[in-house]
């Protein structure tokens, strides 16, 4: 196999697995923007045309991108906004402002970092301004300076729009909302949300000044077509630099996608999610295991990257706990059982523990008390149990009350698959008083 | 040779070395290695290793990254006493001093991404640039843009950057309400016994055999694992022990080969270690030490710090009074404290909530006046005059021995509780004669 030589050019098979990587890689872990979105096109005709009345003819306007997360929405603006600029003489023309809720934090930030994008640090020099609706005026006006005398469109993205809602009074929001309104300057107001409900947060005054104009990206996809999907994403491209090898990879990628554990495996997944970003965590865990010996998915790489993404992270932490800590979380199930999830302490932990100690176990024997505490500090520290909120620190730490953060049927399945589990603690366990 | 050790893009002989580095995290490794892919390709935005302590994330992610010799920071969250600190380590690594000089006094996020993406222009990744981020859970408690902004890092900055963080606690905890960019997940599973086993026995005694070790080895995992599996602390505790573990061989007691005798000698030994070193009651010196001349060895609760409280005659009774009220139900004080109380059957005064034991839920707060009844009840001499009572009493919530609760319903009076275990209330008891159990309405 490795010293298979492609016909049609000079890669070795070492070489064409290495671009396939990358190029997939691209696509899975860098948000690489496809050709065509598939399944939204609809929304992206919507706002390609809603921002060319802006760019092209200065209307102004507003809308808001919702969808959950990692269905497409930062993807969707990208590809409409590269559509865009293809446009010449918007290109020369727009002047863009992308601002994300994460980083300006505050509209004092949002306002240094808009100045910035406009390239107007200089003009502002060191300017005091009354209020902000004057400062944004002054860098809007600023613009028109210059050679011509009509204002050139302006842009502006607010990724995370929800978290501007947050800033004191919504000032941002509402004088970008309200140039948006008055037709001074043409002003675009692009927001893109994972909230369904991000109109409650708006004030009146905010919301009263939005054109309530709103594109949702609710993936109608049902599962032939996520199948089809999930074949796009793994193929490769036409101009692949070795057409013999994308042929078999696109071969095997159909071939795939057919078997049956495969399509129980993605039924799974559908099922759970269908957004693209959590298809690329698992088809990148998939891909990952690709290498010269196994120069092609199989489908076990699917069932094991399935696995990955799948895995239960608690039971993976209670599967590592000593037997002592284990014996622990059984004293509390135990507790919860009795005072119906009522918080407890340490103190009644312990005694639950010395109960069975007492009357039930062979295989334990007893710890000093400390070496208990020790123990019951580490769960702490797991965050398996939590401290009740309002129970002071001063209070001495064996009264301290706590709960425990797992259910019933959480610890009974770890349990089961605990390593050499003692039977007398299994036992202990699944008895129902204690 | 196995296609384990053969990724592309890096050296062979070097996998080779690093894997021999890092013994019984193979999988692990092989796992990370895949996912990073060669060194200039992608690795997915964001890895979130977890696990419990001293599973090897730190240490393998380190490990990997500097023999492989990758570009990468790390950072450990616990030093981030302010975000500024985190901004600049990884602006300095990566771009040098002039990149951390342009951060302003304060940095936002905005600012620490606005020089990025201006320094990375200059100098773009022509390899995958890793920021590793230790103790990750610490993030939840800076700005809560932080955590978020770090695990979309590669989409703010238009990067060939990954994150990685590392923590104990599942993932889950750690979830924004309204969700966010969501790392892969990675488990670091915690050694068994038989992995514990290979890893302890690779710090041979020059002196000694290896196998001599590892049989040491055995001993030490036959008593600690069912507590402990954490490799720091067991090697800690092996190092710590091994000296006595060989006496008898130094002596001439007993040859490498007699196992037994050499069990015997050691085992009950490390039963007392994990009631002292362990717990880090004694200092690993006062250990060695007390192993040097065991003969003297008394009690070795003796040697916890509680027990060398000295208080003056009349705290320690307040003490007990105090300990007393905290644990008796107030009704049940004429039946401890007066002397001729009439017949009251203990069954009479179980009301329901008193079922349940004080010293399950812990002390309750009682009114001064009660604890000078007790006091002056149980102090067989002359008592002495009340101002240095109060002032003892003082003294007791400054040593944290009592506490005072003040509710804001009551202006006037202020409660206390008693702050000490049975255990200790026992020995202060026992110092002045007094059979504390005796008075006690329960004990568990
Ligand atoms: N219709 C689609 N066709 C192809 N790829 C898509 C499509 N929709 C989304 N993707 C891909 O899915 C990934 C996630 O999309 P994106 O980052 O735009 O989500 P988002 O809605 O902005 O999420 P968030 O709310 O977290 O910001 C990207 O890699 C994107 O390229
Ligand atoms: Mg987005």
């Amino acid at each position: 196999m490795s010293k298979r030589k492609a016909k049609d050019s000079h890669l070795t098979a070492g070489e064409c697995l290495s671009q396939a990587q990358r190029l997939l890689r691209e696509r899975f872990c860098h948000q690489q923007l496809p050709i065509r979105p598939v399944g939204v096109e609809s929304q992206h005709k919507h706002l390609l045309e809603l921002l060319k009345r802006t760019a092209v003819h200065g209307e102004s306007n507003s809308v808001l991108i919702v969808g959950p997360r990692g269905a497409g929405k930062t993807m969707l603006l990208n590809c409409v906004l590269k559509e865009l600029m293809e446009v010449d003489e918007v290109e020369k023309n727009i002047l863009l402002v992308q601002l994300n809720g994460l980083l300006q934090t505050d509209d004092r930030i949002a306002l240094k970092e808009i100045t910035r994008q406009l390239n107007l640090e200089n003009v502002v020099g060191d300017k005091v301004f009354g209020s902000f609706a004057e400062n944004l005026a002054f860098l809007l006006e600023a613009l028109k300076k210059g050679d011509r005398s009509s204002s050139r469109p302006v842009l502006f993205t607010l990724d995370e729009f929800d978290l501007f809602a947050h800033h004191k009074n919504q000032t941002l929001l509402y004088n970008l909302l309200d140039i948006s309104q008055s037709a001074q300057t043409p002003v675009a107001v692009v927001g893109l949300t994972c909230r369904l409900d991000v109109l409650e947060l708006l004030e009146k005054r905010v919301k009263s000044r939005f054109s309530h104009r709103q594109i949702h990206l609710l993936s109608a996809m049902n599962f032939p077509g996520f199948l089809r999907s999930v074949e796009q994403q793994l193929r490769l491209p036409p101009d692949f630099p070795d057409s013999r090898f994308s042929e078999d990879w696109n071969a095997g990628t159909k071939a795939l996608c057919e078997d049956k554990s495969v399509e129980a495996v993605l039924r799974k997944h559908f099922n759970s999610s269908k957004d693209f970003r959590s298809l690329h965590m698992l088809l990148m865990l998939a891909l990952s295991r690709v290498t010269v010996y196994n120069p092609a998915i199989r489908p076990t790489d699917l069932l094991e990257a399935s696995r990955i993404c799948t895995s239960d992270a608690k039971a993976n932490v209670l599967h590592g706990l000593s037997v002592l800590e284990l014996c622990l979380i059984i004293a509390m199930k135990h507790l919860n059982d009795i005072y119906e999830g009522e918080p407890f302490n340490f103190q009644m932990v312990h005694n639950e523990f010395k109960k069975f100690l007492q009357r039930k176990s062979h295989s334990i024997h007893n710890f000093e008390k400390p070496v208990v505490v020790k123990a019951f500090e580490h769960l702490q520290e797991l965050e398996l149990i939590k401290p009740m909120d309002g129970t002071t620190a001063r209070s001495q730490k064996e009264y301290q009350l706590v709960k425990l953060m797992l259910d019933h049927t959480q610890i009974m399945e770890a349990l089961q698959k605990y390593p050499q589990c003692p039977t007398d603690v299994k036992q202990w366990a699944a008895s129902a008083f204690g | 040779m196995s296609a384990l050790l053969h990724h592309p893009g890096y050296d062979d002989d070097r996998l080779r070395l690093l894997m021999e580095k890092l013994p019984c995290r193979e999988t692990q490794v092989s796992t990370l290695l895949a996912l990073m892919g060669e060194p200039e390709q992608y690795c997915y935005p964001s890895i979130f290793i977890y696990g419990q302590r001293a599973t090897g994330k730190s240490h393998v992610t380190q490990t990997l990254l500097r023999e492989l010799q990758l570009p990468h920071a790390v950072v450990s969250c616990v030093e981030c006493v302010s975000v500024g600190i985190l901004f600049e380590q990884v602006l300095l690594t990566f771009f040098g001093s002039s990149s951390s000089n342009s951060l302003p006094r304060y940095p936002s996020l905005s600012d620490f991404i606005r020089l990025y993406r201006q320094f990375c222009g200059q100098v773009p990744a022509t390899q995958t640039r890793y920021i590793v981020l230790d103790r990750a859970e610490l993030l939840r408690d800076m700005d809560a843009n932080l955590l978020p902004g770090f695990l979309r890092l590669q989409e703010l900055v238009e990067d060939n950057l990954t994150v990685i963080l590392l923590s104990q606690i599942v993932w889950d905890k750690f979830r924004p309400n309204t969700g966010c960019f969501e790392p892969l997940l990675l488990h670091f599973p915690n050694y068994n016994k038989a992995e514990l086993q290979e890893i302890l026995a690779q710090d041979t005694h020059p002196s000694y055999s290896s196998e001599l070790y590892s049989s040491y080895i055995n001993i030490l995992l036959g008593v600690f694992y069912s507590v402990c599996r954490d490799v720091r602390e067991l090697r800690h505790l092996a190092a710590l022990n091994f000296p006595k573990f060989c006496e008898p061989l130094e002596t001439g007691e007993a040859k490498e080969k007699d196992a037994h005798k050499l069990w015997r000698n050691i085992e009950p030994h490390l039963k007392k270690a994990m009631q002292t070193v362990y717990l880090r009651e004694v200092s690993s010196v006062q250990w060695e030490e007390q192993q040097t001349d065991e003969r003297e060895t008394a009690d070795r609760r003796g040697l916890s710090a509680h027990e060398h409280v000295e208080l003056p005659y009349y705290s320690k009774y307040l003490l007990i009074a105090a300990y007393l009220a905290s644990y008796n139900p107030a009704r049940t004080d004429r039946r401890f404290f007066l002397k001729h109380h009439g017949k009251i059957k203990k069954t009479n005064f179980l009301k329901k909530h008193e079922k349940t034991s004080n010293h399950l839920l812990g002390p309750k707060p009682f009114p001064l006046d009660r604890l000078l009844a007790i006091f002056y009840s149980v102090v067989d001499s002359r008592v002495a005059p009340t101002a240095s009572v109060f002032s003892q009493i003082s003294s007791l919530v400054t040593l944290q021995l009592l506490s005072q609760t003040s509710h804001d319903d009551q202006l006037d009076a202020p409660k206390y509780k008693c702050a000490v275990s049975l255990d200790f209330i026992q020995a202060i008891a026992r110092t002045v004669g007094f059979d504390i159990l005796r008075y006690l309405y329960d004990f568990l």
